[in-house]
């Protein structure tokens, strides 16, 4: 029982990763980003890079990745979203372009990396030992990915609601034209909340690689999950995306113990079903009006 | 001022003619192959670990000693490639294009047995020899009866799974382990289909299947399926797994310290990328596959393919790669044309001489393959296989 939870807790943590990026990107910025996943992908290949190439530690190797991907992600809104953005008359336009113009963004991603990496498969091995607790051995690359999500995931949770300039944040989610108004620089909080959405997923996708096998054109599996996560946990909440990445952990992983491992993913759908049926918000998510 | 323009177009029209001229006359020392496989998509590690460095290094070598030699003339080879992404309807797309449209002289087929399966009937309409490798299948017989161009090398599922019930036999006869098995498969085509051949071959051969469990393909969370394995106290485990879980499922053994004295997982045990994530933990795992890496044919095929495409080969299916390849070349030479029709019924009736050592197609298959092998001080060896000679003995696993 303790074991199931552990290892659900230890799987909630990287299905945050994967997803609290996703939850800035929709949830604010209002794009529905498609290449996340390849954000992700990209942020394996720079911890797989600094790590075989200079043995840089890929716990470490977040602090270049993330702000590299940060003024990336910065460049992207700037000259291919914003102009979407200037143009959609409505919120469901915008996620219509925006869904057209990363799916697009996904194969240019998927090229390049496959041009520069090749195709085949990457990992290595990095802590990959066991660590006790409670006498039952976990692996300490998880636990360690675990401790950097929660971490990411408290920083994004203080700075969000406890500062001024994450109020802002909120209050463009909320309203962007109201919070124009009231003087708050939309366009500059967009590409923000974009970026840093980017920022916070490409970490996510460097700290997963020290256990995960990936390749180029692996993005798309991150990004179908960060997709149920964020609608799961109800858009525009960085609470419900985490707390719905660990349900989905907990769930899947329960499943797997006791009744099949063949059934984690019909488990992990069913509950996506039974949110969309009973709260279609979302977990966090605000009643549309 | 129209005139002028005219001019400039008789001009450019003139140079084209030349152009068009001088290409066709060229022509006829250019033998067109096309190639189809995923360069993106779930199978792009594997196509870029098997299949594209081999079909690189055979046009690399072909060319570099003049080309094909036909009747009259030598040919050099001029590659067509496109990208399947991995599904089937893009897989028929462009087999049916490079048909069609680049009309090449001959095709090789796709990576994996669903775009094999899928592409075959395309082959088969055109008259293309379709010299199949990563396609392992029980329906072998019926498939070659049905397309007379189809060739298959690597082998069929009950081999795989008869061969490893078969080395778990002996070591259980000599006492090296008890007859409790741990058996997963990664729920997709392939570890479904091995699965279920396992199943009756493990019992019949009187072993006790004590954890049978699947999981979806793409699973790399796989702490619950390993700690479920260990659990259940096998003597042996094994795995009909794809590559991201082949890794996945090692590493957690690992961890969990699954220390079973036979430990088996299927695709991309093979790979070398395995013996580097893994190093001295590989040590005494057993995977699908197997070389030989001794003979100094393979020898010379690993040096040479580290030093054309950069990395090295897989000890499986990038030596078949090479060697279907190989195949074509010497019937290609052997009938001195690129006429179809000949060239497949030189295949049928002719043996050849190839990296994996001496081919002869019987009713269309290959039946001399490596089945199982294991790493054994950092090589893979054949610990198995349906005929080919070389095979090392069969070692416990001690632990990670």
């Amino acid at each position: 029982m303790i074991e199931v939870i552990f290892i659900g807790l230890l799987l909630g943590g990287s299905y945050a990763l994967i997803a609290m990026g996703l939850q800035l990107q929709y949830g604010v910025a209002r794009i529905m980003n498609l290449a996340n996943g390849e954000i992700l992908v990209a942020g394996s290949f720079g911890a797989f890079w600094l790590y075989t190439g200079s043995r840089l530690s890929p716990i470490l190797s977040i602090f270049l990745v993330m702000p590299l991907a940060f003024v990336f992600n910065w460049l992207i809104y700037r000259y291919l979203l914003r102009p979407l953005v200037r143009r959609a008359k409505s919120h469901g336009q915008l996620e219509v372009d925006s869904i057209l113009a990363t799916f697009g963004i996904t194969f240019i991603m998927v090229g390049l990396m496959l041009a520069i990496f090749g195709g085949e498969y990457f990992n290595y091995s990095y802590l990959a030992v066991p660590f006790n607790i409670l006498g039952k051995p976990y692996a300490l690359n998880r636990i360690m990915a675990f401790l950097m999500s929660a971490l990411l995931g408290i920083a994004l949770y203080v700075w969000i609601y406890r500062t001024r300039s994450g109020m802002t944040l909120r209050a463009v989610s909320v309203s962007s034209q109201a919070s124009e108004l009231v003087g708050i620089n939309v366009p500059l909080v967009l590409a923000l909340a974009f970026s840093l959405g980017g920022a916070v997923t490409a970490a996510g996708g460097a700290l997963l690689s020290m256990f995960l096998t990936f390749d180029a054109s692996i993005g798309v599996v991150f990004t179908m999950k960060a997709l149920i996560i964020v609608i799961m946990g109800g858009v525009g909440d960085i609470r419900g995306a985490i707390i719905a990445a660990f349900i989905l952990g907990l769930a899947e992983t329960a499943v797997a113990s006791w009744v099949d491992p063949g059934l984690t993913l019909a488990a992990a759908y069913l509950l996506f079903i039974l949110v969309l049926l009973f709260r279609p918000q979302g977990l966090f998510g605000r009643q549309s009006s | 001022m129209s005139n002028r323009i005219s001019k400039k177009i008789m001009v450019l029209l003139a140079f084209a003619a030349v152009f068009f001229m001088a290409g066709s006359a060229l022509a006829g020392d250019v033998i067109k192959i096309g190639a189809s496989a995923a360069k993106t998509g779930p199978l792009a590690g594997g196509t870029a670990v098997t299949h594209w460095p081999n079909i690189k290094l055979w046009v690399h070598q072909v060319n570099a000693r003049g080309g094909l030699q036909l009747k009259n003339e030598k040919a050099k080879i001029e590659l067509v490639e496109y990208d399947d992404r991995t599904t089937p309807g893009e897989a028929i797309k462009n087999v049916l294009r490079m048909a069609t449209q680049d009309k090449v002289d001959f095709i090789i087929p796709p990576y994996g047995t669903g775009l094999i399966l899928a592409t075959a009937p395309i082959f088969a309409k055109y008259g293309y020899p379709n010299i199949a490798v990563t396609a392992i299948t029980d329906k072998i017989p019926e498939l070659t009866k049905r397309y007379s161009s189809m060739f298959f090398t690597l082998g069929d599922t009950t081999a795989f799974a008869g061969s490893v019930a078969e080395i778990l036999s002996k070591m259980r006869d000599d006492g090296k382990i008890g007859n409790r098995v741990a058996m997963v498969n990664v729920a997709d085509a392939f570890g479904i289909e091995l699965a279920n051949a396992g199943r009756p071959i493990f019992k019949k051969a009187g072993f006790e299947i004590v954890y049978d469990k699947s999981y979806p393909l793409g699973t790399q969370d796989l702490a619950p399926v390993v700690k479920g394995a260990k659990a259940s106290n096998p003597d042996a485990f094994v795995a009909w797994s794809y590559p991201p879980d082949t890794f996945g499922l090692a590493e957690q053994a690992k961890i969990e310290g699954l220390n079973v004295k036979a430990y088996y997982s299927a695709v991309a045990t093979a790979f070398p990328g395995f013996a580097g994530k893994f190093g001295k933990s590989a040590e005494g795992v057993l995977g699908a596959g197997g070389i030989n890496p001794d003979t100094p044919e393979m020898q010379a095929y690993i040096k040479i393919h580290k030093e054309v495409t950069g990395k090295a080969p897989d000890s499986w299916a990038s030596p078949v790669t090479y060697a279907s390849l190989q195949i074509l070349e010497q019937a290609i030479e052997g009938v001195g044309s690129k006429d179809r029709k000949a060239i497949i019924a030189y295949l049928k009736d002719n043996s050849f001489d190839t990296v994996i050592g001496p081919v002869k197609f019987k009713n269309q298959n290959n039946e001399k393959f490596w089945t199982v092998g294991q790493w054994q001080g950092g090589k893979f060896y054949g610990v198995s296989s349906t005929g080919r000679p070389g095979a090392k003995p069969v070692k416990i696993k001690t632990g990670w």
